[in-house]
């Protein structure tokens, strides 16, 4: 593996995208989990294989719109869906809830018959569905990077009002915070981290590698701070030994990732009961 | 005369073809102890929510130290302490220097990292509420009446001019909630903190309150808590209604030093009455265990 990462672009590429998408999908996740939106992030990733689709779409009908990769479509329609999520759950506050499987469904749907239209389920689709790591490009690279820079820079400058929000969202609109804002920030957020996971685990498993890691991280930590440091760590190590397991097995990265961060999470609950029994 | 922190005028609010409140008119000076009592679903909280702006103020005027609601910026000055506070996500992983830290968030403003000064801000806070020993724990982590602490030192931290405390010591049993009281009296005391108090203990608000302000959609009383010892029946009456009945027998505990008006409750909630009833029949004299069911609800 050594090898292949000091002799191959394309190796090295794909290890330092899953390495980015190690740091934000987690650190985003942190607040999705306590926040209790888990599902909220796959139904923006639904979304995203619509405007995917639709990037494939205007790629068959103009040369010029074809130049535009189609993961910016994804993420464009991702932003305009988190906007809705929003208004939808005001406009069923007694079952806010329904808004997740509206956008999620209207994903899905949409996603199929553009995709159809495009003719593009000869496209790599299951590269889209279920990632492809040894393709990310430079350019892809490139994006990956300004993207994650972008999500840690976010989170860095709004922590402690996405903290307040996500702890007391009442007591903290009370205060003075601009809930509105942040929380539409926080949503473009997820969009930005659902494009850059989307290439490593695909986008029917982005929303494991964002609340995985902090579902273990929750089993663990004693403070938010170190939520998202074990979070951080438990995706790196899902990262890098689904990655070294996938090479030396020949198994499908993005899947192998996501089964690596499942057994990090039966590990810590196991390890968890031996110490309740310990105690008892 | 005092200076005038708030005042609500004419306040109504209708929901679902409703009236929730009608009419209600308040005060708050500086200094002052207001207790806002009434049953469960009397719009109390309703109330709450229009004059610290989370409802919209549909009809009449609310005035924050003089300035309209509308126009009104400066919540720093408020420190809040929710009813959800006592029901909030107890595996939320913040330890409580976190949740205190909080309170700071919008003093701060954007971009602006909490530094040295807010961590002593947050440990004043901490002493204050007698929870500094604690700060590097989870929150989860306490006791209800220790949560209810840290939810005061969150909104201590600003260093506001009035504590609105909603439902304060729902959840909380006895020991703390005297715990609780006295530490209200301290902070009044060496704060001179204006204060609301939102219960439906008639008992504990018409002992340990200046003012008391008895809600029912309508206000039906405002003024002083002496007063208001004299008048009692007749606004509990108006108040709570005919399913509701005035309870006086012995309170033993600490700070309370009378057995004016000691309990009312629900009377359709047989169990609760049933249950003092009995006891008072039987001579039983330990009824402080009993002391501070209101309105139905056995703590």
């Amino acid at each position: 593996m050594i090898y292949m990462l000091t002799h191959y672009a394309f190796a090295r590429y794909a290890l330092i995208a899953g390495l980015i998408t190690g740091v934000v999908a987690p650190l985003i996740g942190s607040f999705v989990v306590v926040r209790r939106l888990s599902i909220i992030a796959d139904a923006l990733a639904h979304i995203t294989l619509s405007g995917v689709a639709f990037g494939i779409l205007m790629g068959t009908l103009s040369r010029a719109m074809g130049l535009v990769d189609p993961v910016y479509y994804g993420t464009l329609f991702a932003l305009v869906a988190a906007l809705f999520i929003e208004k939808l759950r005001n406009v069923y506050r007694f079952y806010s809830e329904l808004a997740i499987p509206i956008i999620l469904s209207t994903g899905v749907g949409l996603g199929v018959v553009l995709i159809g239209l495009a003719h593009g389920f000869n496209v790599d689709l299951m590269g889209i569905l279920f990632g492809n790591i040894l393709s990310v490009t430079k350019a892809d690279l490139m994006r990956i990077a300004v993207a994650g820079v972008v999500v840690m820079g976010t989170v860095f400058l709004l922590y402690k009002e996405l903290v307040s929000l996500s702890f007391d969202e009442e007591s903290a609109r009370l205060s003075g915070v601009p809930a509105g804002t942040i929380n539409f920030i926080f949503s473009a957020l997820i969009a930005l981290v659902i494009s850059v996971s989307m290439q490593i685990v695909g986008i029917l498993l982005v929303s494991a590698l964002i609340t995985l890691p902090v579902a273990s991280a929750l089993r663990v930590a004693h403070s938010f701070q170190s939520l998202i440091a074990y979070s951080i760590l438990f995706a790196e190590l899902s990262v890098l030994l689904g990655m070294t397991a996938s090479f030396y097995f020949d198994l499908a990265t993005g899947g192998t990732i996501v089964l690596v961060a499942v057994t990090i999470l039966l590990l810590i609950l196991l390890a968890s009961r031996l110490r309740q029994y310990a105690r008892a | 005369m005092q200076d005038e922190i708030l005042r609500v005028n004419n306040v109504s609010f209708r929901y679902a073809e409703q009236d929730v409140l009608k009419n209600v008119s308040l005060t708050l000076h500086r200094g002052e102890l207001l207790g806002l009592v009434g049953p469960n679903g009397s719009g109390k909280s309703t109330l709450l929510k229009i004059i610290l702006g989370l409802l919209p103020l549909r009809r009449g005027e609310v005035f924050w130290f003089g300035v309209p609601l509308a126009r009104f910026r400066d919540w720093t000055r408020i420190g809040y302490v929710s009813q959800k506070a006592s029901s909030f996500n107890t595996g939320f992983p913040a330890t409580v220097e976190e949740v205190v830290l909080m309170g700071l968030t919008a003093k701060l403003g954007l971009f602006r990292r909490p530094g040295k000064k807010e961590r002593q801000a947050v440990d004043e806070a901490l002493d204050l509420v007698g929870m500094n020993a604690f700060k590097k724990r989870t929150i989860g982590a306490l006791s209800g009446g220790q949560q209810q602490r840290v939810f005061i030192a969150r909104a201590l931290v600003t260093d506001p001019e009035v504590l609105i405390l909603d439902e304060p010591t729902v959840g909380v049993d006895m020991q703390s909630e005297e715990r609780f009281y006295e530490l209200l009296e301290t902070l009044h005391r060496d704060r001179a903190l204006s204060m609301i108090l939102v219960s439906h203990d008639l008992g504990v608000v018409s002992q340990k309150m200046d003012t008391v302000a008895c809600i029912n959609h309508e206000l039906f009383y405002h003024g002083a808590a002496e007063k208001f010892r004299d008048v009692q029946d007749e606004v509990v009456l108006k108040t709570y209604g005919r399913e509701m009945q005035v309870i006086t027998h012995g309170h033993v505990l600490g700070s309370h030093k009378h057995s004016i008006l000691d309990a009312c409750w629900d009377a359709s909630r047989p169990t609760a009455h049933d249950a003092i009833v009995s006891d008072e029949l039987l001579g039983n004299e330990n009824t402080s265990k009993e002391a501070t069911l209101v309105g139905g609800d056995k703590r």
